[in-house]
């Protein structure tokens, strides 16, 4: 007997969940969608998103800071020194620029958007924006080059520097002549800086 | 139908030709329509949108599909039997078209009408197990052929109930042409056979809990019939990649797609016709007439599908032996007591 009133009650069980099932998914066909169209539409990405960074090269001072906190180093710096004569201006937070900035590369394909460049950075010139499309079909365009100088002028300051090197060396050395008693001492010093290995 | 295009065109087999080549007129644009109505229905209940750029709300993406398809390269894998391969979705496609021939799509066309349609439907329907049997096991891959085994059982045990429901409708209307059927249930919605006929008014109210219970059988027979979830075990692609079309592409997996599609309509129709009036209009007079009568019975037909694409999107997969359960121990009784009891009132 029991099991005749299983039977009648799991076909009733049956149609019944059923019935509630199609509830169910019929009032989810009213639900407005939850879909967003993206290319269309974007969502508002939170204030303090992580995405490409972004240079300001004209603020950088070329300190080398964020490529030493960068953990994958993506960040590549180069800088030559400026000559006392030419004035590289001062940066929007009034420090002096010193250094000439030929190469500031960031290979954004192995940037992990951790943001610790932009914390040490003295001028607030490296900063992360909301900008996050920026696939490329060659790995090479994702190399960003931030510096504006032309191969002339990086050409420019090396020679200048070059120029004030040597008239550096020359002034140093014609300094250097004039006190002949001067080079005396390194030879007597040298022995004694010297510790022969035998002693260690 | 036919005297008008003899009218038309004398006696030519041209007539032949363009009648039975008239369901095939529906059939393709309603299988781009309930494409789309499947996708936009399934998405819509999981709250999601589906295609929205090609045309307004993705409308013309059946179309761009087609397309797709029809460029596709038309792969045979090597080690398949190169004849029945290729042969089986025209095969599945006919067997479900050839069914087409007896539905009553409106007072003015029927494709044949013969006396013995539902019958025939019933016999004519069961060419698509030989259809699909032969896509499974000319493939050669073994997922195939479980696909192909598995419907081959599921329809031959699920057609018993859909005999058995359709009987009882039978019984009612006292004829198996279906255009007979349709003709008994004129009048309004309270001849239709779910609501017991156009009988005396006790007779009709006995008749009520029977001809609703073999309704829903019928149905649920239906879903069962054509594949869908919750009866898709043969193209279960959780467990057998795409069941029987697995290696199938381009225009030959398009065709056995819109035969799938054509199945749904035809189970959908044979429903309509003989439970809900066919081409009858719900209000008597009201809104009838050939044209009208297109419009009804397609309005019909497309709610059933709307209902099957429901189901699909609710309920998950049975397994095998609840699947030989339903149909064996519960549909099967269900339906020897209903033609018991309607037979017993109708004699009455």
């Amino acid at each position: 007997m029991s099991s005749v009133r299983t039977y009648f009650r799991d076909i009733w069980m049956a149609l019944y969940t059923v019935a509630v099932g199609m509830r169910v998914t019929f009032k989810h066909l009213f639900t407005p969608a939850v879909t967003v169209q993206y290319p269309d539409v974007k969502l508002k990405l939170p204030e303090r998103a992580r995405n490409r960074l972004y240079v300001n090269i004209d603020d950088c001072i070329g300190c080398d800071q964020c490529a030493l906190a960068c953990p994958v180093d993506c960040i590549t710096i180069e800088t030559i020194k400026s000559t006392p004569d030419q004035d590289l201006g001062v940066t929007s937070t009034g420090q002096k620029k010193r250094l000439h900035v030929p190469v500031f590369d960031i290979d954004i394909a192995k940037c992990c958007y951790c943001g610790l460049c932009v914390y040490p950075c003295p001028t607030e010139c490296i900063v992360m924006t909301d900008v996050y499309e920026f696939s490329e079909f060659e790995r090479h365009n994702l190399i960003y080059h931030y510096s504006r100088m032309t191969p002339a002028e990086i050409a420019e300051a090396k020679e200048k520097l070059k120029k004030a090197e040597e008239e550096a060396a020359a002034k140093k050395a014609a300094a250097a002549a004039a006190k002949p008693a001067a080079p005396a001492n390194p030879p007597a010093q040298a022995p004694s800086e010297q510790k022969p290995p035998s002693a260690t | 139908m036919e005297e008008l295009l003899r009218s038309i065109l004398g006696d030519t087999t041209l007539v032949y030709v363009i009648a039975a080549a008239l369901p095939l007129l529906f059939i393709l644009p309603y299988a781009l329509v309930t494409v789309w109505l499947e996708m936009k229905v399934s998405a819509h209940m999981q709250d999601r949108v589906a295609y929205m750029y090609t045309g307004p709300h993705g409308i013309a993406q059946p179309i761009a599909d087609i397309l797709k398809l029809l460029q596709k390269e038309d792969t045979v894998p090597g080690m398949a039997d190169k004849l029945l391969y290729t042969l089986s979705p025209f095969f599945v496609f006919m067997g479900t078209y050839a069914a087409f021939a007896a539905i009553p799509f409106s007072s003015a066309y029927i494709g044949s009408n013969i006396d013995l349609g539902v019958f025939y439907i019933v016999a004519i329907s069961s060419l698509v197990v030989i259809g699909i049997l032969m896509a499974g096991w000319a493939s050669n891959n073994k997922w195939s052929l479980f696909g192909a085994i598995r419907s081959v059982a599921q329809i031959v045990s699920y057609e018993i109930p859909t005999a058995l429901a359709l009987l009882v409708a039978v019984m009612i209307t006292q004829s198996l042409n279906l255009q007979e059927v349709s003709r008994f249930q004129e009048g309004g919605i309270q001849n239709w056979v779910v609501f017991g006929g156009p009988l005396p008014l006790l007779k009709k109210l006995l008749l009520i809990p029977f001809t609703l219970t073999a309704f829903v059988i019928l149905f649920i027979a239906g879903i069962a019939e054509v594949n869908r979830t919750p009866f898709d075990l043969p193209e279960a692609e959780s467990e057998l990649v795409q069941g029987y079309n697995t290696e199938y592409s381009g225009m030959k997996f398009a065709i056995f797609y819109l035969a799938e599609y054509a199945n749904m309509f035809l189970v959908s129709a044979v429903a309509a016709t003989l439970f809900l009036g066919g081409w009858n209009s719900p209000f008597g007079d009201f809104l009838s007439g050939p044209i009208w009568g297109f419009i009804w019975f397609v309005t019909k037909g497309m709610f059933f599908i709307f209902l099957q694409i429901w189901i699909r999107w609710t309920l998950p997969r049975l397994r095998v032996d609840q699947l030989m359960y339903m149909s064996w121990k519960v549909l099967t009784p269900f339906l020897f007591a209903c033609i018991f009891a309607v037979g017993l009132i109708l004699v009455l």
